[in-house]
């Protein structure tokens, strides 16, 4: 199935697990999806969200319970792996220690029954798009875990696939490494533009990496859409929590005009803009520590509060006000603040987001 | 989290030859296991029974054979001796064991390679090989035939076991608590009490548990070393069973019950701290590239 | 072994956590290595005639140099069921299941049983009378007693019996150690399952596997209360264990039987070498060039 295709569609896809009491949950829970060609998808959320259930459905190590996966008008999902032709890369390289480099780059030509002239060049071409030239006898075993995590991208793009799925292959290196990996995923993706689907828990990750962000929870999408979108216009509180929203208050009420709403609490006056319908007289709202300015006194949108903590961040700081009444908040500031200090933060209406509360969600 | 297997969209001829091979190894297993049921009903059955000659079932039963075989056999002085060894040589085997285990674990010297591979080799080795020159220099000692002679004789394989067991266990015991310990005014003594040794006990429990049961089991050693009044019950077994013409096989069966009851007894208890591989495995190589 | 050993900082002093191994090391010198070279000297040391008086003794004699062939027509074909059976179940048996853990339990029972009871339980069960004779008269299945006791098929029996247990568990050990992703990555890259096989699992079992069979080679050579039991000792079944004891318990010529287990063990050797050559020579193959 190597030839390229317009669109993978995902309808419904749901995996069950026996869980304890033999009561089954869904690790993933009714999954659409539709990906073009080229796409490069991130399925986004804390562990347990079933994202890599996902993945491996769509790469035939799972069974679906439920659902179906189509590669244009063909159905996928009752193939097993070795037929669907999708390039894999795990989250521990899974590279086989007992090849060397070269032939573990070559293996998927190998199943292919490629001839071995034809296997050399393109094993070759592909060590030189990752960057190994040079150590194609090494065994894996004596590669570092940088090195180790090019071999399996080499070896899942080698065989041109028309998908590569990649299950958090950056997890297991350090921060250092982990950042100039990415800029190699970003640079090969955009050379080979293989359409492609990254499961990560990394936000910073799905951000730079992908055209699309799917934001999971509990086996459930909680939203689709650009990065730009995921990051500035979270669709509820779950996502908005995930993506570094750090402050959430839960307030009263006061009024709702349009999508504008008036909230207060003990010592908060804000309004906000409303993400999703409201119900009962309260609601929850979410800002970005980022947002929030020092300010003045009286000026609209604003909160006093005392410095209780200040982490020096080098071009600003992390602070934690907290008012009269113990509310806690998280701000970014430029400077540094000192302790005890009495600080007015501001923050614009737009960016206050306002959500369901959690007790009636 | 299983792999595919081929069940998804394989062709039908595929499936089918993929279903027959699994049968044949299921019904090769069952074959296996249940023919070894049966042997060990056979030999139950035989010792309970008055007469069995060619039929399905014996004539009639009996609790006789025991009591015959008792008496017969000396069993209880059999079962006080195989006692003792097999006790002694646990103990014996977890003293001069353990602390060897701890000094492999946590230190690097010379020729440590070479002190392994002498713990290694008795393992390795069948008892029969080494025991003919064992029988030969215990003679010469003058401890052939007696008790001692089959405690040390028998302690060949199980320290050695012992090692091997305990190593990989103090191994993962992170070296960082005995420092901790010390920094806390721990003197070796007081740390070896109060870390090491609780942490040590599930090991040191399977550890001996596995001795037990395989020492139990050893014949060649104890055949090799002990003398009338000094053999174990796998040994009295033997003998029983070689001069079967002479006794009514019943009886022997009855003695070939009560070897059994007691080594299932203690085998029972031994696998519930321990996972059945371990009673196996004298050599655990994890699987390295060439 | 490991990377904790490294702890220890290296002193000017003597380590005192060093002698903590001596009493065992003494221990094996004296119980162990001193035996053996006690034996083998004395194996030169004959009752009469030169130094090689004994073994060329060994070879002369009729009833002495053909155990060595009885022993290895017992062994070899014995290991080679016991491994070539154990190895596709056990890989069938490879994912952790109820029946994966009724198995292991169950299969331990005649490893600890010992060779001893399963001789007599064989004496009982497929003896001329037993139940397995009658039932297969039963179902018409053989007319006439089977023969299967007291004769080479019984001791090959029981070597199987008690061998079979021994090399399932070990090579399920083995197996359970490979990471089951890597099969799943090779079938993401269009491995079927026997390519998985033959690509993945073989050669990563290769060492084990020799291991394993080298170790069940050298029980089943070893074998003793059964051949003595469920063979024919003085004939068909006279294995080389029989003729070391013989000559140490009932000639009483210590000398002799020390030479004969020094050839026993030689011999041992022989063969575990050579498997453990091949395996080095076939295991090369698949990781440097050709196709794997």
């Amino acid at each position: 199935m190597n030839h390229d295709f317009n669109e993978l569609r995902l309808e419904g896809v749901t995996r069950r697990f026996a869980g304890a009491g033999g009561q089954a949950f869904a690790a993933l829970n009714e999954l659409t999806l539709t990906i073009k060609r080229g796409e490069f998808i991130a399925l986004l959320g804390p562990s347990g969200c079933g994202k890599s259930t996902a993945l491996n459905c769509i790469a035939g190590l799972m069974q679906l319970s439920g659902g179906s996966i189509w590669l244009d008008a063909t159905r996928i999902d009752t193939l097993p792996p070795e037929k669907r032709g999708f390039g894999m890369v795990f989250q521990n390289y899974a590279l086989f220690p007992h090849m060397t480099v070269a032939k573990n780059v070559g293996f998927g030509l190998r199943m292919r029954g490629l001839p071995d002239a034809e296997i050399a060049p393109r094993v070759a071409h592909a060590m030189k798009l990752v960057q190994l030239i040079g150590q194609e006898h090494k065994l894996p075993g004596q590669l570092s875990g940088g090195q180790q995590q090019r071999v399996a991208i080499a070896r899942a793009i080698v065989i041109e696939p028309p998908l590569v799925l990649m299950d958090e292959p950056l997890s297991n290196l350090d921060a250092k490494l982990r950042i100039e990996t990415r800029a190699e995923i970003r640079r090969i993706h955009k050379e080979l533009g293989r359409s492609t689907i990254y499961v990560t828990h990394d936000q910073d990750e799905a951000l730079s990496l992908a055209d699309r962000i799917v934001v999971m929870k509990d086996g459930v999408v909680q939203m689709i859409a650009a990065p730009h979108d995921v990051y500035g216009q979270p669709s509820n509180l779950h996502v908005a929590r995930f993506m570094g929203y750090r402050n959430v208050l839960e307030l009263n009420v006061d009024s709702e005009q349009g999508d504008r709403v008036a909230l207060s609490g003990p010592d908060v006056h804000l309004t906000g803009v409303r993400k999703q319908p409201l119900a009962g007289g309260r609601a929850c709202v979410a800002m970005r520590p980022e947002e929030f300015v020092l300010a003045v006194a009286g000026a609209a949108n604003t909160i006093s509060g005392r410095v209780a903590n200040v982490e020096y961040c080098g071009r600003d700081s992390l602070v934690d006000v907290v008012t009269a009444s113990g509310t806690l908040l998280h701000v970014r500031a430029p400077g540094t603040p000192t302790l005890g200090e009495n600080v007015h933060v501001q923050v614009p209406v737009e960016r206050v987001l306002v959500y369901p509360s959690e007790a009636s969600a | 989290m299983s792999a595919a297997g081929p069940s998804l969209g394989t062709s039908p001829d595929r499936r089918w030859l993929d279903r027959a091979w699994t049968g044949l190894l299921w019904g090769l297993m069952t074959l296996f296991l249940v023919n070894i049921g049966l042997m060990i009903a056979a030999v139950a059955t035989n010792s309970f029974a008055k007469r069995w000659l060619g039929t399905w079932l014996p004539d009639g039963w009996t609790t006789q054979w025991y009591v015959s075989a008792w008496k017969e056999f000396q069993l209880d002085a059999i079962l006080i001796v195989t006692v003792e060894v097999v006790f002694a040589v646990v103990f014996l085997a977890l003293l001069i064991g353990v602390p060897a285990a701890y000094t492999l674990a946590r230190r690097n010297f010379r020729g440590k390679r070479l002190l392994m591979l002498l713990f290694l080799l008795p393992l390795m080795v069948p008892p029969i090989t080494y025991g003919i020159p064992l029988a030969t220099v215990l003679y010469k000692a003058q401890l052939a035939g007696t008790i001692y002679g089959v405690i040390l004789a028998n302690l060949i394989p199980a320290a050695p076991f012992v090692i091997l067991v305990m190593t990989p266990f103090i191994e993962q015991i992170d070296p960082n608590l005995e420092s901790a310990a010390r920094v806390f005014g721990a003197s070796t003594r007081r740390m070896f009490w109060h870390v090491l040794v609780p942490l040590l006990g599930p090991g040191i429990l399977a550890a001996s548990l596995l001795v037990l049961v395989r020492t139990i089991a050893l014949f060649e050693l104890t055949f090799l070393t002990a003398g009338p009044d000094s053999q174990t019950l796998v040994v009295a077994l033997y003998y029983a069973v070689f001069a079967a013409g002479v006794r009514a096989p019943q009886s022997v069966d009855a003695m070939a019950m009560v070897y059994m009851m007691v080594t299932l007894a203690w085998l029972l208890i031994a696998l519930r701290f321990v996972n059945p591989t371990q009673l196996v495995s004298r050599v655990k190589e994890h699987p390295q590239p060439a | 072994m490991s990377s904790a050993a490294a702890g220890a900082p290296p002193s000017a002093a003597f380590d005192r956590t060093l002698l903590l191994v001596v009493p065992a090391a003494a221990f094996m010198l004296l119980l162990f290595v001193y035996p053996f070279l006690y034996g083998l000297a004395l194996s030169f040391n004959p009752k009469e005639g030169g130094a090689f008086a004994n073994y060329s003794h060994f070879f002369t004699t009729d009833n002495l140099w053909p155990t060595i062939w009885t022993t290895l027509r017992l062994a070899l074909p014995a290991t080679l069921i016991n491994v070539g059976l154990a190895l596709p179940i056990a890989f069938k048996m490879r994912v952790k299941s109820p029946y994966q853990r009724w198995a292991t339990t169950i299969l331990v029972i005649p490893i600890t049983l010992g060779t001893v009871l399963i001789a007599q339980g064989m004496l009982t069960y497929f003896g001329p009378k037993g139940w397995l004779s009658q039932f297969l008269q039963f179902f018409h299945l053989y007319e006439g007693s089977i023969r299967l006791t007291h004769n080479y098929w019984g001791v090959l029996i029981s070597l199987v019996i008690s061998g079979f247990p021994f090399a399932f568990l070990l090579i399920l050990s083995y197996i359970t150690g490979i990471d089951p992703v890597l099969a799943r990555a090779a079938s993401t890259l269009g491995a079927s399952p026997r390519a998985q096989f033959r690509n993945i699992y073989l050669p990563l079992l290769a060492p084990g596997l020799a291991m394993c069979f080298c170790l069940a080679f050298v029980q089943a050579f070893s074998v003793f209360p059964s051949a003595v039991l469920l063979g024919s000792p003085a004939g068909p079944t006279r294995v080389i264990s029989i003729a070391a004891y013989e000559a140490a318990f009932e000639q009483y010529d210590y000398s002799l039987a020390s030479a004969i287990a020094m050839i026993m063990g030689f011999v041992q050797l022989i063969v575990v070498a050579a498997v453990l050559g091949l395996r080095n020579l076939m295991y090369r193959g698949p990781v440097s060039g050709g196709k794997g």
